[in-house]
């Protein structure tokens, strides 16, 4: 389910639009993962806290969506263009892969809060499978 | 059976009572059918389903859409019987309707993306909590006689 190129322009243009919220885009989807799938804090056990909307959450979404807009600036070629990232994720943090798609729909709910409008369905198509593009190139090393 | 505590019951009797079902229940099946477009093969009478704009002002999945979040009341209504209440819609589902049940969660996910929209934010961390519950459970029960 690889992006066209009118979707390849309908991500860059939304995550464009979007970039004034960027952080608290992403502080607000890891809360928002990590008190929706309660599991996914078994990844933060080494923090004071992981609990929705505490500072390291908050600094760690910060973080994830630095990543992903960097993955935005390497659409084509996702899988090169990640190469350490997908290292760090196959040999050090071995996130099961299902918790991509679980952020990544807490990712998705973020945009349409802040971004109704512009949330449209033909851009929540594109940015999702954007979102699944770069997951793949994530777990591509871990195994 | 599901334990519900007050005020998760408070948040989704709240999310429903300033629910537009009509406006909700369109943009809800539509962004599912344009995201997800295999769930098109459910719709094959249901007219033009072209592009997403065609989607969008196809009248027979507007109505459809309408008639799925209505469905969802009997859940509302029967918070602590919810796997009961669906048992008949669940086989209707499975031998009539020959429905994969990973839809469901197909078409919940869009209808929360939606309903985000719609509450802003007001749809809180703990408002997103109780509403992914309580859709689990309703997608759950609708999964329940498939065999």
């Amino acid at each position: 389910m690889s992006l066209n190129t009118k979707q390849k322009v309908i991500v860059r243009d939304f995550f464009k639009v979007i970039s004034s919220r960027s952080e608290d885009i992403g502080a607000d989807s890891l809360s928002r993962l990590v008190a929706v799938y309660p599991q996914t804090k078994s990844y933060f056990a080494h923090w004071k806290t992981s609990e929705p909307g505490s500072a390291p959450v908050r600094k760690h979404g910060i973080t994830i969506m630095g990543g992903v807009y960097d993955a935005v600036s390497k659409l084509d070629d996702l899988k090169g263009g990640l190469l350490s990232l997908s290292e760090l994720h196959a040999f050090m943090l071995r996130v099961d892969p299902v918790n991509f798609k679980l952020l990544a729909h807490c990712m998705l709910v973020c945009m349409s809060i802040y971004f109704p409008d512009e949330f449209t369905p033909q851009v929540h198509v594109a940015v999702d499978k954007f979102l699944a593009q770069l997951a793949l190139a994530l777990v591509d090393k871990y195994r | 059976m599901v334990q519900w505590t007050d005020e998760e019951r408070a948040i989704i009797t709240d999310i429903f009572a300033n629910l537009d079902y009509v406006e909700v229940g369109r943009k809800s099946l539509c962004r599912c059918l344009i995201v997800f477009p295999w769930t098109q093969r459910y719709f094959g009478a249901y007219g033009n389903l072209y592009n997403a704009e065609t989607i969008l002002c196809n009248p027979l999945i507007a109505a459809h859409g309408t008639k799925i979040l209505h469905g969802l009341d009997r859940a509302l209504k029967n918070m602590d019987n919810i796997k009961e209440v669906y048992t008949e819609l669940s086989q209707l589902h499975s031998e009539k309707l020959h429905v994969d049940p990973d839809n469901f969660r197909l078409l919940v996910d869009c209808m929360t993306v939606v309903i985000a929209a719609q509450m802003g934010t007001a749809f809180t961390v703990e408002t997103q909590v109780a509403w992914q519950k309580f859709v689990c459970v309703v997608v759950s029960a609708l999964g329940r006689q498939y065999h």
